[in-house]
């Protein structure tokens, strides 16, 4: 995994680069203009945000049953990157939403349940820098219970939402929209799998050094 | 008693907390009815290791055995034979001390709790103060009541961390008595302190610890002091 | 099965034993969520000034008051187990530990439903809202919403036991996790509040809560062993 690195990221960022072309290619959406294009950079870290939220979660609980450090460095890891992703979707959803539906943000459940995973783990990472000595256990249980409030989250902001239907929907796309859309979610992908790469090896080196550290004192 | 062992293994006991290394590679045995000490200066480990003895924590690499069996292997049940006496005592303060007796006794599934603790409670020298508060009692008094309190149950395994602190000279003795008497009951005794003058008094036998890794191992306690000290100073110099 | 009940009976029993003596946290509690109420409704008042105009704060100031005060208590109840470190004084008994979760989680809703019982009459009366026309509804929806808030709390305090900065990221860590919690407490009871009162909305609410309370307390009891352990 650690060879990949290099290689993730070179493919990441050729695809970073030709994606504006498969952009701009793409047809103008008819009412929104070139603001919607920012579509492309939105919808790919929301999903990723809540793929990571669910793999972190998954990890933690991984964690919390055998124990093994690699997890906890994983977890950790998935967590930062879920926060990382959450925060550009929610720079760029709001500047997508204004154009589209004319304001910057509404309570339907999709948002709020992002919003409130995004919560959580900024709360895990607030935890694990200022929680002290054995945290890395407290904060593996906090994901598990993040990722299991999220259908409960999604659940009951539907309910309460179907007395108030909202006009916004996310528009069905043709074709051309479409290759473009999962051309930029691959180059996304690519760029999250190469910093989860990165950080693993952080923690992996940071715990190599505290064993020479113990081993030097033998 | 269903369960019960009569001797305690701990193999290549390791903790680290990060970089910090609370325990390296720490061995002992001990048999019913031995005393043995778990001497050093603070931060040598001795809590980690008593608290990784009580379950309480877990091992960075290495295990305890009961009887053979580890803790995982044998369950709860386990914590039924095992009394502990920490420096935080382990008390309510806002309840009499017989009621927290009472309580501890119903927790240890102990038969007849209410006499089982006005035992105890005569046993600590504490039979008129029943009734009181214990956020009223002296650290003395807390000490007898907490260390009753490990006994409720009539554990195997008795782990003490620092008993001796506190105490006048009566209460001593009276401990020192005590503690003799479960060594003839055949209770394997676990005591971390450093009061060498007791300990030379109360104990089989004794081990060194310091920072974190057993230095010394004492078969004979006399002249414990002085020994004690010299291993200290080649421990560091070295 | 019944020595887990046992155990967490003597615990609970102990906790109401020390309560009663002092009765300081449901004095402390119950007057830090009366102020709560006042101050919010006050920050709300609408135009008439006569309280009828605030409608649906009422649900929210209702379930706000909860939260915090029961963010309040959840950390004094753990403050009581640090002092003689009895904590794990509880832990190194024998039974199974997920009963000293249960233990300490009755305890704290007991003190939180005794709050209820004061503060739920308290907002009926400042904003003539006519809550117990459906009491057996209302009382489900706070007892099931007590219980869900409650649950994590119990987890999320005793797991912060000594950790540093614990008293803020208890609230930190708390409620985002506890959203449905507040979501469904005060849809439903909102919904029991309005002109005409929806029943049929606030009973799918209490059903939410129910499954919440479910699924996080078995989650606890799983996890409890695991992250109390050094």
């Amino acid at each position: 995994m650690r060879k990949a690195f290099v290689p993730l990221l070179a493919l990441a960022g050729l695809i970073f680069m030709t994606a504006p072309i498969l952009i701009m290619r793409a047809r103008y959406e008819s009412t929104m203009g070139l603001v919607q294009k920012i579509f492309y950079f939105h919808m790919p870290p929301a999903m990723l945000m809540l793929l990571s939220a669910i793999f972190c979660g998954l990890i933690s609980m991984l964690y919390l049953i055998k124990k093994r450090p690699v997890y906890d460095w994983i977890a950790f890891a998935a967590a930062e990157l879920t926060v990382l992703y959450g925060a550009m979707a929610m720079v760029t959803g709001p500047l997508w939403a204004r154009k589209a539906w004319g304001v910057w943000w509404v309570w339907d459940a999709r948002l709020t349940m992002s919003l409130l995973l995004w919560m959580v783990f900024v709360s895990y990472l607030l935890l694990r820098r200022y929680g002290g000595p054995g945290s890395e256990t407290l904060a593996a249980g906090l994901a598990l219970f993040g990722m299991a409030t999220s259908p409960f989250v999604y659940l009951s902001v539907n309910i309460w939402r179907t007395l108030h239907p909202l006009t916004s929907v996310v528009p069905t796309l043709p074709v051309d929209f479409a290759f473009a859309l999962w051309y930029a979610f691959l180059g996304f992908l690519l760029l999250y799998i190469a910093l989860m790469t990165m950080r693993v090896r952080i923690e992996e080196q940071r715990a190599l050094v505290d064993q020479l550290y113990l081993e030097s004192e033998e | 008693m269903s369960l019960d062992f009569l001797e305690l293994s701990i193999r290549e006991l390791s903790r680290n907390f990060g970089r910090r290394r609370a325990l390296s590679r720490v061995s002992l045995d001990c048999r019913a009815g031995e005393t043995v000490g778990l001497l050093g200066p603070n931060g040598a480990g001795k809590s980690t290791l008593l608290a990784i003895v009580s379950t309480l924590a877990t091992p960075s690499s290495g295990d305890v055995r009961y009887g053979g069996k580890t803790a995982g292997e044998i369950g709860a049940a386990l914590r039924g034979r095992i009394g502990v006496l920490s420096h935080d005592l382990h008390l309510y303060s806002e309840l009499t001390a017989k009621e927290n007796l009472i309580f501890f006794g119903r927790l240890y599934g102990v038969a007849n709790p209410e006499a089982v603790a006005a035992t105890a409670l005569e046993r600590a020298r504490l039979g008129d103060r029943g009734g009181d508060l214990v956020s009223g009692f002296s650290r003395g008094m807390r000490q007898r009541l907490a260390l009753e309190r490990a006994l409720l149950h009539a554990p195997r395994l008795l782990l003490l961390d620092e008993p001796f602190t506190g105490l006048d000279d009566a209460s001593t003795r009276a401990l020192v008595e005590r503690l003799r008497e479960l060594r003839t009951a055949g209770c394997i005794t676990l005591v971390a302190t450093h009061d060498l003058d007791v300990a030379e008094v109360v104990l089989d036998r004794a081990v060194i610890l310091q920072d974190g890794k057993l230095v010394a191992s004492e078969p004979d306690v006399r002249g414990l002091r002085t020994r004690y000290q010299a291993r200290l100073r080649t421990g560091a110099a070295s | 099965m019944t020595a887990f009940w046992r155990a967490v009976w003597i615990i609970a029993r102990k906790d109401l034993a020390i309560e009663a003596r002092s009765r300081e946290l449901i004095n402390t509690t119950v007057f830090f969520a009366l102020s709560c109420v006042v101050v919010f409704s006050v920050s709300f008042v609408g135009e008439g000034g006569d309280g009828r105009a605030m409608g649906e704060a009422a649900a929210g100031i209702l379930w706000i008051a909860i939260a915090f005060s029961g963010t309040l208590a959840l950390g004094r109840t753990f403050e009581r187990e640090r002092y003689g470190d009895t904590l794990r004084a509880l832990l190194l008994a024998p039974g199974a530990r997920p009963a000293v979760y249960v233990g300490k989680l009755l305890g704290v809703v007991m003190l939180l439903l005794a709050t209820e019982v004061i503060i739920v009459p308290l907002v009926a009366f400042l904003f003539q809202a006519r809550l117990f026309d459906h009491a057996l509804l209302l009382v489900s929806l706070l007892v099931f919403g007590t219980v869900g808030f409650a649950c994590v709390g119990t987890l999320f305090a005793a797991m912060l036991g000594r950790a540093r900065s614990r008293d803020v990221l208890l609230p930190i860590l708390l409620y985002p996790v506890t959203i449905p919690v507040m979501i469904a407490g005060v849809r439903g009871t909102a919904a029991l509040l309005a002109a005409e009162p929806q029943l049929e909305m606030a009973r799918v609410w209490t059903m939410l809560l129910l499954s919440f309370d479910v699924v996080f307390v078995t989650l606890s009891l799983w996890t409890f062993e695991s992250v109390m352990t050094e």
